[in-house]
């Protein structure tokens, strides 16, 4: 879990920086939000993210959570939810976010755009078996319509299956590992440098899931 | 072919009988033969002196001066509209030439043609103009904006609108002083420093309706068109404060400092009190929509009126009008659209096509005339400046502000978006009208500005638009995408939006993220309970974006399915859908038995790996399905009645056909199913419109008699777009599979690949 030191020295940092890709103060800023949240404490739990009040009123704030605690996320051999992180592991998942800087090349760029796609199919696949399934895609989509009351419950399955029924209407026969996207999409990420933390920009959407999912032969 | 020729002989009939009355004056006389008295009153009683010879009764009597204005009005439009028809029949044609050229080259010649016959031209009248044939081309604009890229790029237009378009009026306008001055002729004299940046702000403004006319045919990728339209819509306030203040401060003659700044001033009150004229009328709009209910004929004219009067509101107080028009539409919009019927859209939006389609025409056509009517002043100097000038401040403004904007964006703008950008800065018939304007008496070069601008205007619409797409293509600028609208987009739309925004709150940062999600709850529970009628207000978006997908697919299908059989007897819209849907359908044929093909050899598999899923999920067994079914299709049939009549009404017949045969359903899923084979036709059903109180008794559920597991029956149509009433079956096209498999667990549906009207994909846009 690392073993930090309350006072943070800039040899952590140099490492840390190399590791996940942001700046020294980068780092600074968000080191200060970690302590912030986990109360001075060298680890995180889940019920410090959970009493963040600006996640309250977020429908899927359960899967944001779970992902910070999710073993695939933290690039560790580990493949099952962990129950605390420390700040190493928080800027991993944090690098996520990351823009690709001009300097990459295409493959780095590709690299990085798949680390991405990762991280957000690991938040649909809940159950660590590398598939997205019809039932936790249902679940996404019950998530997504949790905020609206009982009557969001029913038509989510509805939703559900036309969306999975699309998925295999374009991709007959077809066996794919994990989500991939058509053309036109793009990340980047942005650090305010004034304010205390980043923000992600997700430019364009994804056009379809491809997955292996129970239609494929 | 033969028909093509028709077509252009009645167009010159028209033509050549069509500029005689029109170019007539208003004290001509009517062909004297018929009718021997002057044109009299027919109402008045006629006192007949007493020594006027008896005449005979007049049967046949011309009187063409009591309707003169609107014959010619008519007349004008039909032209216009015939032009447009024969522009399109020839398809060669309209792939090199953009239509707005063809439109500008033929007034020309209607010009040339009046001027011939001696008569007077009409002029474009600038009240017509801006009152009449203007705004509904804006408000098509307005209503049908895309707000997401829209919303997204808002920042970079902004800039482009204010800033560039500042830019452009300032370098345009001191360097022509510097060129009038250099030049020395004495037709430059008179041109001071004022009158050039009043010029220049004329013709600097990049224009709404040459924009739309060219960049509509060359399908360029969605944030380069939103760019350009969006500035040339936003622009318009800075155009009308740099007109007023430089006419004002040409007739004063000096400027101060604190002008200056009552003039900056002026440009905020312009622009925030256009955008709020209209975001009053949009509200009282979607407040009028929630009670119409019951009078569902006159739906549409509420927008077009709420609409219009936001428009002349702000024009009273020289607000920006387009501002207010585009933000009347944009505001009324979620909520009108949840409260009226689906034909009352399709009505709205229909006319709104029309009504643009039409004055863009008109005034492409006007222009041409009114080049052949003006009085004109060439200057080769002036002119060619102009042009020169118009170019260079357009590219050296878009580098430097993309330079500048970069910075702040997250996807960059490389260059060749950059050029796309500078080189669709079009200039039309607003630029020409502004400067028609100007009162002679103050601006003694009136027709020096005017045939500039008009060169200019014919510049930009002749080598700019024709050549733009070739440069497109040779560029290889990235191309509009073909937007299925699918449901995997909006789940994926909005759950990255959660994610994003959760992101920041763990973070602690608020960016403009937060305050866009703030928003959006806002508006959930405030505006959307008190501007929409119903149980839709408490609708969630991706519910009624998905109700509304599988409308359009019912729609589509059902029409396609009667297409083949009704076709004299279909409402036009459908043969207009008709037409795509016969080329779309035979590929979708393939495509489905390659589906049911390999969904027949997985369904064994996918049946039983199903059941063990379904072990603790909601299935039932066998027997106990069928019970449930019918239950759900009697609840159905009720929810169905009232949601139909405010949903829509298919007009089509019932039809059973022996090989289709009702797949199963799973209990906790809504039936669906795939799309029959080519054997096979369609069931479609007919519904009445119902009142909304009545009980369903529309004839549409399947024989409900059979019990046996497979049964010979049509599929049952569930209502579409109805919202989950508490039960939450939302009902939707069903029709049956001819499928062997007798074990189905559950029924497949094939949402389908989209084949969602382009106008559609083109022009609505759901708000997540």
């Amino acid at each position: 879990m690392g073993a930090f030191h309350s006072v943070p020295d800039d040899h952590q940092y140099h490492i840390l920086s190399e590791k996940t890709g942001f700046s020294l103060e980068q780092i600074g800023i968000l080191h200060n939000r970690f302590k912030q949240l986990s109360h001075n404490s060298d680890v995180l739990r889940r019920d410090d993210l959970n009493t963040i009040p600006d996640l309250a009123s977020n429908p899927i704030k359960s899967q944001i959570v779970e992902a910070f605690f999710d073993g695939r996320n933290l690039r560790k051999d580990s493949e099952g939810p962990v129950q605390e992180i420390g700040f190493e592991e928080f800027l991993i998942v944090m690098s996520y976010f990351r823009p690709p800087s001009v300097h990459m090349t295409e493959e780095q760029r590709e690299g990085i755009r798949r680390d991405k796609l990762r991280f957000l199919f690991n938040m649909h696949d809940t159950d660590n078996d590398g598939t997205i399934t019809l039932e936790e895609y249902r679940h996404v989509v019950e998530e997504l319509l949790s905020r609206s009351g009982s009557l969001g419950r029913e038509t989510a399955k509805g939703i559900a299956d036309a969306a999975m029924l699309e998925v295999a209407n374009m991709s007959v026969g077809r066996m794919v590992q994990y989500l991939l996207s058509s053309v036109s999409w793009k990340y980047s990420r942005f650090i305010d440098k004034e304010r205390n933390c980043c923000y992600i920009g997700i430019q364009s959407v994804l056009r379809k899931i491809l997955v292996h999912s129970a239609y494929s032969t | 072919m033969g028909m093509n020729w028709l077509l252009w002989s009645v167009l010159l009939v028209f033509l050549v009988f069509g500029s005689v009355p029109v170019g007539s004056d208003a004290g001509s006389d009517p062909d004297p033969d018929l009718h021997p008295d002057p044109p009299r009153d027919p109402h008045t009683p006629q006192h007949t002196p007493p020594h006027t010879p008896r005449r005979t009764f007049p049967v046949l009597t011309v009187q063409f001066q009591t309707v003169r204005k609107p014959f010619e009005s008519a007349l004008w439009i039909l032209l216009a509209s015939l032009l447009k028809l024969g522009f399109h029949i020839i398809p060669r044609f309209s792939s090199v030439v953009p239509e707005s050229c063809v439109l500008i080259m033929v007034g020309l010649l209607v010009g040339a043609l009046i001027k011939l016959l001696g008569e007077t031209l009409p002029v474009l009248d600038t009240q017509l103009f801006f009152l009449v044939l203007l705004p509904p081309i804006i408000l098509d604009a307005g209503y049908f904006l895309p707000i997401r890229p829209f919303g997204e790029n808002l920042g970079t237009i902004l800039v482009f609108a204010v800033v560039g378009t500042l830019w452009n009026s300032f370098f345009m306008g001191v360097v022509l002083y510097g060129v009038c001055l250099l030049e020395g002729s004495s037709q430059l004299a008179g041109v001071d420093l004022l009158a050039c940046l009043l010029f220049s702000s004329i013709a600097s403004a990049v224009d709404p309706v040459a924009v739309l006319a060219v960049f509509e045919e060359i399908h360029i990728h969605e944030l380069l068109h939103i760019l350009v339209f969006g500035e040339s819509l936003l622009n318009d306030a800075v155009t009308v404060v740099l007109y007023h203040l430089f006419e004002e401060f040409a007739m004063m003659g000096e400027v101060t400092l604190v002008d200056v700044f009552l003039g900056v001033l002026c440009f905020f009150v312009v622009a925030l009190g256009g955008v709020l004229v209209g975001a009053v009328y949009g509200l009282l709009a979607a407040i009028t929509s929630r009670f119409t209910s019951h009078t569902r004929v006159i739906e549409p004219l509420f927008v077009f009126l709420y609409s219009y009067m936001a428009y002349l509101s702000a024009e009273v107080f020289h607000l920006s009008g387009i501002m207010a028009l585009i933000a009347c539409g944009v505001v009324m919009r979620p909520y009108v659209e949840a409260n009226i019927s689906h034909k009352s859209y399709t009505t709205i939006k229909y006319f709104l096509k029309m009504w643009s389609s039409l004055s863009e025409t008109l005034i492409f056509i006007f222009l041409g005339v009114s080049t052949v009517a003006g009085p004109h002043t060439w200057n080769w100097t002036f002119v060619s400046a102009t042009i020169v000038l118009c170019l260079l401040s357009r590219v050296l403004g878009v580098a430097g502000l993309t330079f500048f904007i970069n910075k702040f964006r997250m996807v960059k703008l490389t260059g060749k978006d950059q050029f796309i950008v500078a080189y669709g800065g079009l200039r039309g018939a607003i630029a020409f009208s502004l400067a028609f304007l100007l009162s002679a008496e103050h601006f003694p070069m009136k027709n020096l500005f005017l045939t500039a601008i008009i060169t200019v205007v014919f510049f930009t619409v002749f080598v700019q638009g024709m050549t733009i797409r070739p440069l497109v293509d040779l560029l290889a600028v990235k191309k509009k995408k073909e937007t299925k609208f699918t449901i995997n987009e909006e789940i994926h739309t909005q759950f990255l939006e959660h994610v994003l925004v959760g992101i920041e709150g763990v973070c602690g940062h608020y960016g403009h993220r937060h305050w866009k999600d703030k928003l959006g709850r806002l508006n959930a529970s405030y505006l959307r309970r008190w501007l929409i009628v119903g149980e839709r207000s408490q609708e969630p978006q991706l519910i009624s974006f998905y109700n509304r997908l599988e409308l359009e697919q019912a729609l589509l299908v059902a029409e396609s399915g009667t297409a083949g059989r009704l076709t004299p007897a279909l409402p036009s819209s459908a043969s207009l859908l008709a037409e795509k849907q016969k080329s779309v359908m035979n590929v979708s044929k393939e495509r489905e038995q390659r589906i049911r093909k390999i969904l027949r050899a997985n369904l064994q598999k996918t049946s039983q790996r199903l059941r063990s899923y379904s072990r603790h999920a909601l299935f039932l067994e066998e027997e106990e399905e069928d019970d449930w079914n019918e239950m759900k299709l009697q609840k159905q049939r009720l929810e169905m009645g009232r949601r139909m009549s405010h949903y829509l009404t298919v007009p089509a017949n019932w039809q059973e056909s022996p090989p289709l045969r009702r797949a199963k359903t799973e209990s906790g899923n809504q039936v669906k199913e795939s799309r029959p084979s080519a054997a096979v036709s369609v069931p479609i059903v007919s519904v009445e419109s119902v009142p909304p109180s009545a009980p369903a008794d529309s004839g549409m559920s399947p024989d409900k008699t059979a019990d046996s597991p497979p049964q010979t029956v049509g599929g049952a149509l569930k209502s579409l777009a109805g919202s989950g009433r508490g039960k939450g079956r939302k009902p939707s096209v069903t029709f049956a599979l001819d499928v062997d498999e007798q074990k189905l667990p559950r029924c497949l549906s094939d949402p389908g690949p989209n084949k969602i009207d382009e106008e559609d994909e083109e022009h609505r846009e759901w708000e997540v």
